[in-house]
């Protein structure tokens, strides 16, 4: 962190300014701070990924196979019959502008190339050059150019300075999606084994191990395990989650980021106390899996096909266990790959019931051919029902205010279960100014694989319009938490808020739930899941 | 100066003087009246078809609609049908608005910094204004140029023709589509040379069609107000290209070169068209993250190449980790082989 530029330095940023030579005759400069580390061979070879080599990104030879424009060419040509997206939003884009100043890459870095509209013309550039009877026959003056390593370069190092957030294709006209055009500008670079290592080394680790962070199924179990411990020591109560366990009602998948750092690690016990709450209740059957083990889906970040391959085993451990439905927790592009994609690409799963709460009896109309819920719908639902004992006081010592994540937001829509929940557990709950949350929310600046540690430049300029907001609320009300449901949210607020707005915490929906569940049996709560002192402890709030 | 814009504007006026001088001193009336209308009508439409067709041969795999409001979820959170819709009538809905009234443009902010750092976004119409007055008068005076096709011409034409000329000032009578078609056009170019961030996304293919659409309206404005150019000939030329009977060449010759240029101007629009950026008008219809529900929860959408994929099963992970498996407690599919659980 005390390589990173001083804050002014970012906010002279701000001052939007094109360069002075044309975008085409600017070359690409691939700075420090900005970019990730080129993908371990090690990784790409147990995805059978082609072309693995150790490569750096700052050299200048990137050591290409011979045949390498021939290869994007074909990958191209494949990809426009594939996606009608993809050719569409080649052929329609007018420049009008209206998504430049929208994305958050381009208003915290500064750099025209961030412009959605620059970073789709880095590739129509060269679809107008290789497909399009205008391109070939105008060249330059007809917005064309050939593909050259300069090019190339420049695809990678911008197509991994997008997170695929579609803040922009909210605005545009057409609905044109730099998400889709990002898939597909990664897809091709990995065509000639150009991923960054913080995407392909997660990848393989979930492929062999289940969990992008290669927790195998001991360890997993045992983290776990210490967690049962922990929130012994808070509540009293030992709750005792169950693995792998055939015949169980539900199926349990979250990412495996809650399991392994903080303060996911608080969310994940919330889970953890839910489930016993409604086990001791109710007799809510549900079994969490090492094998499925992850949520999330850096396979998304690659191409569809490695998306596929890794989303594959919650179908695929739904079906050993024989379980009736899924349950899914707290992540971001975890979701929008199972509400847009898993179903389409891994189902149908006719082996699953349509999913109805056991507890409520609520059927889960929406879900009913993916057989997956979210488990913000799920505990709304409880909420809704009256089916949760909740003490909200016990999270008076929060000021919470709340990030809608975006493939949550813009590919499903799941906007207001997460704000009934955080209503009912806790009094403080202030929103952030409107052009920042819902559909229009702000990336945290590190989704889609770009949460690396030798990027930090670049994630701190990403998440400035997302902190900027939180950093409103905070002096405007006192906001000390910034409550999200995505767990690379949780792993990457934490540096944020500590640049830009040191004095927010970050947490995650089912930790408030958990510090308000009022669970069989508790010991008399002195402190919240993190050990901190609860304040005005008999249930008087301040308000 | 900015090679994009002068090339676009150097070549509309360059287009200008090929028709005006063709006609006016070489004598190509029929070429420029009569042929290159028609070969410009036939490539626009067979380009447009095909272009379409090409979009349509592509495959929507995926079902991937941006959502812009709440989910249809839970019956007591109320869902928002048109800006995230599941059912076919919300999808139209939302397609209805998109393509009518530039809903999403609607939404446009302008962020602004100010030295502290604080950054704001405020709600910026002038986009969509513009855009949406372009569009509007733009479709108007096409739908009043149907009056030099159709005889007799049609009531609702006429009646347009009265509601557009409603303010009845100047002689002819002012229609206010051609008048607010000019300044639209002129205000796009503008913001194009002007805005910084817009002049830097530009490219040649952007002035091109705005100057060409300028020129249009610039040179129809002339005619009508100023040169006065002889409307009964140019009715004969117009009727005799939608009926295939041509007038004389006397006829033609009647008609002032700025009437060529004018029409030339149209018909390079028209042959223009199906390989530019104007093909947005086609495309709007196949945008996948606006015209698809977001019911993929609710309803399978299916790939047609969905292909299989190789996966790492369940049974090569437990022959991965049984043995740490079972001395963690875990359970397994297939148990411990004698040698191996001896080893405990």
């Amino acid at each position: 962190m005390k390589d990173l530029p001083k804050p002014k330095d970012f906010y002279s940023r701000l001052m939007h300014r094109p360069g002075s030579t044309d975008w085409m005759d600017t070359p690409v400069d691939i700075r420090k701070g900005m970019y990730c580390y080129a993908a371990n061979p090690k990784s790409l070879n147990i995805l059978s990924a082609p072309f693995a080599r150790d490569w750096n990104p700052v050299e200048e030879d990137w050591k290409l196979p011979e045949n390498w424009q021939q290869i994007l060419h074909e990958g191209f040509k494949e990809r426009l019959e594939r996606f009608r997206s993809f050719k569409v939003f080649m052929d329609i884009c007018v420049r009008c502008g209206a998504c430049a100043d929208k994305c958050h890459f381009f208003i915290g870095t500064g750099d025209p190339k961030n412009m959605p509209v620059l970073r789709a013309e880095l590739l129509r550039s060269v679809y107008r050059n290789d497909f399009t009877t205008f391109g070939k026959i105008l060249g330059r003056v007809g917005g064309a150019r050939p593909m050259t390593l300069n090019v190339l370069k420049e695809w990678w190092y911008y197509m991994f300075q997008c997170s695929e957030c579609r803040r922009c294709s909210v605005f545009c006209p057409y609905g044109i999606d730099t998400a889709e055009i990002t898939i597909m500008g990664r897809e091709l670079l990995n065509l000639l084994g150009l991923n960054i290592d913080w995407i392909a080394t997660p990848v393989s680790n979930c492929y062999m191990t289940g969990n992008h962070l290669g927790i195998q199924p001991h360890a997993y179990k045992d983290m776990l395990d210490f967690f049962v411990d922990d929130i012994e020591e808070v509540t009293g109560v030992r709750v005792e989650p169950s693995f792998n366990r055939k015949g169980a009602d539900i199926l349990f998948i979250t990412p495996s980021g809650d399991v392994f750092a903080d303060p996911g690690t608080y969310t994940c016990m919330g889970y953890m106390m839910l489930f016993h709450y409604l086990r001791e209740k109710y007799g809510f059957d549900i079994t969490w899996s090492t094998y499925a083990s992850e949520g999330g889906n850096f396979g998304f970040f690659t191409s569809h096909e490695t998306m596929k391959r890794l989303n594959a085993k919650m179908y695929a451990e739904a079906k050993r266990l024989g379980v009736k439905w899924i349950l899914g927790g707290e992540c971001g592009h975890m979701w929008r790959v199972i509400n847009q994609y898993m179903d389409t690409m891994n189902g149908p799963a006719d082996f699953l019931e349509e999913p109805v709460s056991p507890i409520t009896g609520t059927k889960f109309e929406n879900a009913k051919s993916t057989k997956m819920v979210h488990i913000a719908e799920f505990t709304a639902d409880l909420i809704r029902h009256g089916k949760l004992e909740l003490d909200k006081s016990r999270n008076n010592h929060l000021k919470v205010t709340y990030h809608d994540s975006c493939n949550p937001a813009r590919g499903m829509g799941l906007l207001e279960e997460p704000r009934y929940v955080i209503r009912n557990v806790c009094n403080h709950f202030y929103e952030m100014p409107e052009n920042t949350i819902r559909e229009q929310t702000f990336c945290c600046g590190s989704g889609a694989g770009l949460n690396a540690g030798e990027n930090m430049e670049l994630r701190m300029a990403g998440g400035l319009p997302r902190a900027n907001a939180v950093k409103h609320v905070h002096e405007q009300h006192g906001v000390n938490m910034l409550a999200c449901i995505c767990a690379i949210d949780r792993a990457v607020f934490p540096p944020l808020m500590e640049y830009w707005v040191p004095e927010v915490g970050v947490t995650g929906l089912h930790e408030m739930v958990a510090n308000a569940l009022v669970m069989p049996g508790e010991n008399k709560r002195e402190t919240d899941l993190r050990g901190e002192p609860l304040e005005g402890m008999e249930g008087d709030t301040d308000e | 100066m900015n090679v994009k814009y002068m090339y676009s504007f150097l070549a509309v006026i360059v287009l200008f003087l090929i028709a005006y001088v063709g006609t006016e001193a070489v004598g190509l009336q029929w070429l420029f009246g009569v042929l290159i209308p028609y070969v410009a009508l036939a490539v626009f439409l067979v380009g447009f078809i095909r272009r379409v067709m090409g979009w349509a041969r592509s495959a929507v795999p995926f079902r991937i609609p941006t959502t812009c409001g709440q989910q249809r979820t839970l019956p007591w959170i109320r869902p928002n049908r048109i800006d995230n819709p599941s059912t076919t009538g919300g999808v139209i809905a939302r397609m209805f608005l998109e393509i009518v009234a530039f809903r999403s443009l609607f939404r446009n902010t302008r962020m602004k910094a100010k030295a502290d750092g604080r950054i704001t976004y405020q709600w910026e119409i002038f986009l969509w204004v513009g855009a949406l007055a372009f569009h509007y008068a733009f479709a108007v005076v096409l739908a009043r140029h149907l009056r030099f096709f159709l005889e007799p011409v049609p009531a609702p034409i006429k009646l347009l023709e009265t509601v557009d000329a409603f303010f009845q000032f100047g002689l002819p009578v002012v229609y206010l589509s051609g008048v607010v078609l000019l300044i639209a056009v002129a205000y796009l170019a503008l913001r194009r040379i002007f805005i910084p961030m817009v002049r830097y996304i530009s490219l040649a293919n952007d002035f091109f069609p705005l100057f060409l659409i300028f020129g249009i309206a610039f040179t129809g404005i002339l005619m009508r107000y100023f040169s006065k150019v002889d409307i009964l000939s140019i009715k004969a030329l117009t009727m005799g290209l939608v009926s295939f009977s041509f007038p004389d060449t006397e006829v033609l010759k009647a008609i002032d070169g700025l009437f060529y240029g004018h029409l030339f101007f149209v018909s390079v629009l028209l042959a223009y068209f199906p390989f530019s950026k104007l093909m947005h008008m086609g495309g709007i219809f196949l945008s996948p993250t606006r015209n698809l529900p977001n019911d993929t929860r609710m309803h399978r959408h299916v790939n047609p190449w969905n292909y299989p994929v190789d996966v790492h099963t369940y049974a090569e992970y437990e022959d991965d980790f049984r043995e740490k498996m079972v001395e963690a407690g875990l359970p397994v599919d297939k148990p411990l082989e004698p040698a191996e659980a001896e080893k405990e």
